[in-house]
């Protein structure tokens, strides 16, 4: 075993919080966010939402099930770095094939073990959005860079691919998404083309789709505002469903406003309430913004999930469109499964107005 | 939906006495529930006939019944007090039942009484075998397939259904006796055929054996909209086969992935839907160790223990929140009271890990079976909070006040090879440190896991705590290099052990950090893992950060808790804790808290004002102290554990409040205690405190047989004998040897008085004393007080008796000065009354008196330790006036679940818990706790065999019992001599085949076996009392006991009436005999 050598994560506000170096030899930037899941650190670090973000682990014992084959969210993990406190080395599962910090070093992502992560927590909740610095030395003043990263370029595929099946057709439009997605669509026999974030209209059209389904994805959803007319025109045209930054984009695109929360939705235990029968669901969360309330359209679209907490807006539905969206992730992974019931009852309505298409040609 | 606002009234149903497996868990829980229902206006009526307990004061609830928990009795209730509602889902396994045999017998729908939470079918849903195993089938969740047999045969082809491996469990045996697991067709033969022999009625349960998977739990909660939320999943390291109130649990789960705990949470889910359940929920999982396979071990549809621990592990109180449920609330609806902004609607995230150990009462029972399998027999648990494992299980350890400190134990070192294979396989209250000695002897971890199935991942956690101990003793104090010692710290070794390692004072120890500017940070358990700003001031300390702990600077003082219960030390010393705490309060003071036990009312964060989670041992209670910057300590109110610690605190210049540390001493040490009784001229038994065993045999010589003996500092009489003879003597010389540490010398030998003894609790400022009542004994001295039926006010005390009671009692308090509370026994014995002893603290009778009387004793004695005088709390003075009213208080034995442990009375205390009767007469408030013999049958056998020295004292009674139809069945010797006296003897027994049978055959209404000595296994008797113990037949081990009984049957089978306390209190107070 190397000899551990310190790392340091220096936040713009000046605090140094100080560990052991972990995974990849580099430096890195970020936005320091934390994700308060008690489980599920492998499909964390491998959700292309957290695209150039440092990740804290508020659960302080990381790695103690390895890495396994199964569970990635993404080939590649895409985050900035990881700050953890106590680092497991000895795995123990049956699936292991890796430990923690090899998937780190593998995947060139560094981070921080044996940090109070705690405390960092309670710093990143007080200073509000905060870009930290992690590196082998203190003294690195925590430079910003003037413009921000465009990251659903980074982590969107580059081309489009296909997956047959006997079901309807799904076009799934690639801002960053999770593995789950694309799984829970198959597992309803969905056939699924993935296209890159940026296709437009006319070209999803021509793959002629039942339905269109808008992922989850990292970064501020404003940066792709140039591509709120297509959104809106594919929406329009399609059966919808957006699922967290697809969900910001649709409200986007009819005209809505989104905003920077505090310190963000990071976790697997996230009550929100659906409006409709008044049931409380768990769901995993993972975004920094969200729809403001103030810039719905009522006329257009109704509220249909609620966070229970801080009141704020979950999920919206077109008044006469069958546009659905949640900003939480109904497909799991980490967290529970208690909306699981929202893709497939995607899939089952686009699956009978497909069969009534059908009819009438 | 809101508040059901139709509910004005409602019943809550309590446990009763602590039994192992339901013990302070539900006071916590019912504690938590009535407060939350009188917060919303509604009255409070509350039977339970556990008087040690939190939930029976009135301020708990609206009313209170001390009365027997039986279904008749809780018809009267109903009757009289007319609720509109009833919860039985906070009362255990005892309220659940009762709740179901309410319903069935249409009681609550006679007097239209809505059971509030889940239904009585939803409750039968969970509990019945079949109905449970039909529900999950139906909802294709997977259970073990198991059947019920009754011949080989039929055992045979249903394995062959099933395949193997498979458990055998008899019907009707003691923990489990004669079962066993199969693996293939011999053992099969084997087993089966030794289980259905084994079960008294031939009958087994043969079940898929799962025995080695992971054993997971969740915790539930569903609202009637069918919000269903995960409290918190723990992970048992004891693998399927150990009682998970057995096993080393922590939380939250550790060896499972994301889609494990997401496939169990939703397994989790399908069940409390299915079953309706409205409130909380426990629900138990077997997980294959190399699959995602998994089937549901158990349901539990009510709170439970793992509900405490869960609910002390993440902040979320589950019993309170199952009570708004239960009356109408939606948990959307319902403020988390942690953060004070979010809602119960959710799952808490912690970010710190929580290790249960179980406490196991195996130091007070040497002679019982160790080995842990599905018959719980822990009696209490300890909880231990920090960001590692590691910590958090060194701090468990020190928790558990075993005298141990850390994993390597020298005794373990002498272990042979042999022995330590059979220890890692089936597995005892010893395992961790086995598993320790196993990895410091160079055990590889495969090995160690194949023999112990337990995850490798905890295993690799113990053998790097060895590493670090071993690495630790590899050095001397003066060369250990720091570093190691901040490695030490961050595990949270004990600063005792580093003390021990390097043969020091742990005085220097402490210095030694000083020295470095190491202190433990504070860090909040707050349900979110910080992600919201929380209110409540609930701590844990951690060598794995910073302190974030804010400290104001109003004055403080600290209660140091009990800790885990045990026998001798249980819920009693929480009540006093909580009242103590409740009394700084109430003298505007902040209430700073310390315990380690989730299952108490003490460690509930609403008791105190800040609560400490912590071990209390003298390194964490100081680190508390320094934090905190607490004015003064009160240690009466923790039992033992923190007058153990009192010097240690002192030395560091801590001011003890009360009675100080060197008058503790002086009552406390044999020889300077009975100075001052002679400088007091006050009687005292004669004794001698012996150091090595040539002493002890002539001092025993010296005083006359028969000798109590004991060794000093202890409590509930560990290790206590009346020896008859020296060649007892030299037995108990032996055993004493074998089972226990070098710190059981000095011994007290003291001259055993055969007379009637009695006890008082005195509230003392120095000057002044105040005794609220007597408590007289039924058995004769020599039976520990907490296993003697004992009554006040006291039957056969003259007023001069008393007078010369308080007198001793005065002086005691005044020379030494006790200033705070103590507890005096006595023996009165042809007519002189003798000091028995002192205890300068609070006492296991304190929660009965005060409830009995009224008289807030821990509240006085808590004000008179910060300054008050007994003339600003109590016009009256001395021993007070007593009432119309009767108390008795009989001990609860766990005779059912410790196998191996003889249920004899004697010096050392076996009870596990009590039971309080309250009644205009005596006879009636002994009736509300004693089964009498039973009704008159055919069959009216009792069976007696009476130790040589007794056999003329039973004569009379049993003269009376045959007086009264019942037919004798005697061993040989009381055989012959009751046939000598003239009474007849059905049969006489001559071995154990002919007891088998016996017990098999005729319907025996009781036992009365007076033994020699007890507690020695290869004895008939022993034999006599175990089985008498499986067959559920009373046994009766004292002839005081008997003959109270005899007593009993003589008068009217009186029809008796409740009461609640407070109507008690107004007998009084208008002086009639019949309210």
């Amino acid at each position: 075993m190397s000899i551990l050598q310190n790392g340091y994560l220096t936040l713009e506000t000046g605090e140094v919080f100080e560990g052991v170096l972990i995974g990849a030899e580099k430096d890195s930037l970020g936005e320091v966010v934390f994700n308060t899941s008690m489980t599920g650190y492998q499909e964390i670090i491998t959700d292309p939402s957290y695209a150039g973000q440092i990740i804290t682990f508020c659960y302080p014992i990381i790695g103690n099930y390895g890495i396994n084959a199964i569970d990635n969210e993404s080939i590649t993990p895409a985050l900035s770095g990881v700050i953890i406190g106590d680092l497991c080395e000895t795995p123990s599962h049956y699936q292991s094939i890796n430990k923690f910090s090899e998937k780190l070093k593998d995947a060139g992502v560094p981070g921080i073990a044996g940090v109070d992560t705690r405390l960092l927590v309670k710093t990143i909740r007080s200073r509000g959005t905060v870009k930290g610095y992690l590196s082998h030395t203190e003294t690195v003043e925590c430079s910003v860079p003037e413009k921000n990263d465009f990251w659903v370029e980074k982590v969107s595929t580059k081309k489009i691919q296909y997956f047959k099946n006997n079901g309807p057709h799904v076009v799934l439009m690639d801002f960053g998404y999770k593995k789950s997605i694309l799984n829970a669509l198959l597992d309803e026999n969905c056939a699924v083309t993935i296209v890159p974030y940026n296709t437009p209209f006319e070209k999803i059209n021509s793959l002629n789709p039942d339905g269109v389904l808008l992922s989850n994805g990292p970064g501020d959803p404003v940066e792709l505002k140039k591509w709120f007319p297509e959104i809106k025109k594919i929406s329009q045209n399609y059966p919808t469903l957006g699922i967290c930054l697809g969900h910001q984009l649709i409200a986007l695109a009819y005209g809505a406003k989104t905003k920077k929360l505090a310190y963000g939705h990071r976790g697997g235990n996230h009550p929100v309430k659906e409006l409709l029968t008044g049931k409380v669901k768990i769901t995993a969360q993972n975004h920094g913004y969200v729809v403001v309330d103030e810039s719905i359209d009522n006329k257009v679209f109704a509220v249909t999930y609620r966070n229970v907490n801080d009141r704020s807006i979950e999920g919206l539905k077109h008044k006469n469109l069958p546009i659905q969206t949640v900003q939480f992730h109904p497909e799991a992974h980490p967290g529970p499964s208690d909306t699981e019931y929202i893709l497939k009852d995607f899939v089952s309505q686009i699956a009978s107005m497909g069969e009534t298409v059908y009819a009438i040609k | 939906m809101p508040l059901n606002k139709t509910l004005k009234k409602v019943l809550v149903i309590g446990s009763g006495p602590i039994v192992i497996g339901q013990a302070a868990e539900f006071d916590y829980a019912g504690t938590q529930a009535c407060i939350a229902l009188k917060e919303e206006g509604i009255e409070v009526v509350l039977i339970n006939n556990n008087p040690a307990t939190i939930m029976t004061d009135e301020a708990v609830a609206d009313k209170v019944y001390i009365e027997p928990l039986n279904v008749e009795t809780i018809e009267k209730i109903i009757k009289k007090e007319k609720p509109d509602g009833v919860i039985g889902t906070l009362g255990g396994q005892t309220g659940l039942n009762l709740t179901v045999e309410l319903y069935e017998q249409k009681i609550l729908q006679k007097y239209n009484v809505e059971l509030l939470g889940t239904s009585v079918e939803s409750i039968k849903n969970g509990e019945d075998r079949e109905k449970f195993r039909n529900l999950m089938l139906k909802i294709g969740e997977p259970i073990p397939e198991s059947a019920i047999i009754h011949s080989f045969e039929e055992g045979v082809s249903f394995v062959k259904k099933i395949g193997f491996p498979v458990i055998i469990r008899p019907a009707y045996t003691l923990g489990g006796d004669g079962g066993g697991f199969a693996y293939n067709d011999e053992e099969l033969e084997m087993v089966l055929k030794k289980g259905l022999a084994a079960s008294p009625i031939q009958q087994v349960l043969v079940e898929r054996s799962i025995k080695g998977w992971k054993e997971i739990e969740y915790e539930v909660m569903r609202d009637a909209n069918d919000t269903c939320i995960i409290v918190c999943n723990m992970e048992n390291m004891d693998p399927v086969g150990v009682h998970t109130g057995d096993s080393i649990v922590v939380a939250p789960s550790q060896t499972l992935t994301d889609v494990q705990y997401q496939m169990l949470r939703d397994s989790s889910i399908k069940v409390i839907k299915e079953l309706k359940i409205i409130g909380g929920c426990n629900i138990q999982f077997a997980l294959h160790p190399a699959s995602n396979q998994y089937y549901i071990i158990e349901v539990n549809p009510r709170v439970s223990r793992s509900s405490a621990l869960a609910s002390k592990a993440t902040g979320y109180p589950i019993a309170r929140m199952a009570a708004k449920c239960a009356i109408g609330y939606h948990l959307d609806e319902i403020v988390n009271p942690i953060t004070g902004n979010t809602f119960a609607s959710f799952e808490p995230a912690i970010d710190y890990i929580v290790v249960k150990l179980p406490r196991f009462p195996f130091d007070k029972f040497p002679e019982a079976d160790r080995t842990l399998g599905t018959q719980m027999k822990a009696t209490g648990e300890v909880m231990a909070i920090d960001r590692t494992f590691e910590g958090a299980l060194n701090k468990a350890i020190r928790s558990m006040e075993m005298n141990v400190y850390g994993l390597c134990l020298k005794a373990n070192e002498f272990v042979e090879e042999k022995n330590l294979l059979e220890l890692l396989t089936q597995g005892n209250d010893q395992r961790l440190f086995i598993i320790a000695e196993s990895f410091r002897r160079g055990f590889s971890l495969e090995k160690v896991q194949q023999l112990t199935e337990i995850d490798p991942w905890f295993l690799h956690k113990i053998s790097s705590i060895v590493t670090l101990e071993t690495e630790l003793a590899s050095y001397n104090w003066s060369d250990v290099p720091v570093s190691l010692l901040k490695q030490a710290k961050r595990n949270n070794i004990a600063d005792k052990l580093l003390s021990q390692i390097y043969a020091i004072p742990e005085k220097q120890v402490r210095n030694k950090w000083k020295e470095l500017n190491w202190k433990p940070g504070y860090k909040m358990v707050d349900t979110c893992s910080a992600e919201f700003d929380a209110v409540t001031p609930y701590y844990y300390s951690t060598w794995h950060g910073f302190d974030e702990v804010e400290v104001n600077h109003k004055k403080k003082i600290l209660v140091i808790g009990s800790g885990p219960i045990r026998i001798g030390q249980g819920i009693e010393f929480d009540y006093c804790s909580v009242h103590a705490a409740q009394a700084i309060k109430k003298k505007g003071y902040e209430a700073v808290v310390i315990n380690n036990n989730p299952e108490t009312v003490s460690t509930d964060y609403s008791v105190a004002d800040r609560l400490y989670f912590e071990p209390l041992a003298a390194e964490d209670v100081l680190h508390v102290i320094e934090k905190e910057n607490v004015d003064g300590v009160l240690i009466q109110f923790g039992g033992q554990t923190a007058i153990n610690i009192a010097h240690e605190l002192e030395e560091e210049g801590v001011k003890i409040l009360g009675t100080t540390v060197e008058n503790v001493d002086r009552l406390e040490d044999r020889k300077e205690f009975y100075q001052l009784l002679e400088d007091l001229n006050i009687p005292h038994i004669e004794g001698q405190t012996v150091t090595q065993p040539e002493e002890l045999i002539k001092a025993a010589a010296a005083l006359g047989y028969p000798v109590l003996v004991r060794p000093s500092y202890v409590i509930g009489g560990q290790s206590m004998f009346t020896i008859f003879s020296e060649a007892e003597l030299n037995q108990y010389i032996v055993q004493l040897e074998k089972n226990s540490q070098a710190t059981m010398w000095p011994l007290l030998v003291d001259k055993y008085l055969p007379g009637l003894e009695c006890e008082i609790d005195v509230i003392c400022d120095g000057e002044n004393i105040l005794v609220p009542g007597i408590f007289e004994h039924i058995e004769k001295a020599g039976v520990h007080s907490g296993d003697s039926i004992s009554v006040f006010p006291p039957l056969s005390l003259t007023e001069s008796l008393k007078e010369t009671l308080i007198d001793y009692a005065w002086k005691i308090a005044h020379s030494a000065p006790v200033i705070g509370i103590m507890n005096i026994q006595f023996v009165i014995y042809q007519d002189q009354v003798n000091v028995l002893e002192v205890n300068p603290r609070s006492s296991r009778t304190v929660p009965i008196m005060s409830k009995v009387t009224g008289i807030p004793m821990i509240e006085w004695a808590t004000r008179v330790q910060l300054g008050e005088s007994l003339n600003d709390l109590s016009s009256k003075k001395g021993l007070m006036e007593e009432p119309n009213y009767f108390s008795v208080k009989s001990p609860v034995f766990s005779s059912s679940k410790l196998k191996g442990v003889d249920h004899v009375l004697g010096p050392e205390m076996k009870s596990t818990g009590e039971a309080l009767g309250m009644g205009i007469t005596y006879q009636e408030a002994l009736e509300k706790l004693i089964p009498t013999l039973g009704g008159q049958t055919d069959e009216n056998y009792l069976f007696c065999s009476i130790a040589d020295r007794d056999k003329k004292a039973s004569l009379p009674i049993i003269q009376e019992l045959v007086k009264k139809q019942y037919k004798i069945v005697a061993t040989e010797g009381t055989a012959v001599y009751f046939q000598d006296h003239e009474i007849p003897v059905e049969k006489v027994v001559q071995n154990d085949d002919d007891v088998i049978n016996l017990f098999r055959n005729q319907s025996m209404k009781a036992v009365i076996n007076i033994p020699n000595q007890g507690r020695n296994k290869i004895k008939f008797g022993f034999q006599i009392r175990e089985h008498a113990v499986r067959y559920k037949v009373p046994v009766f081990t004292h002839l005081d006991t008997i003959e109270a009984i005899i007593n009993l049957e003589k008068g009217p089978q009186s029809d008796f009436e409740v009461r609640s306390v407070n109507e008690y209190y107004k007998l009084e107070e208008r002086g009639a005999v019949h309210g």
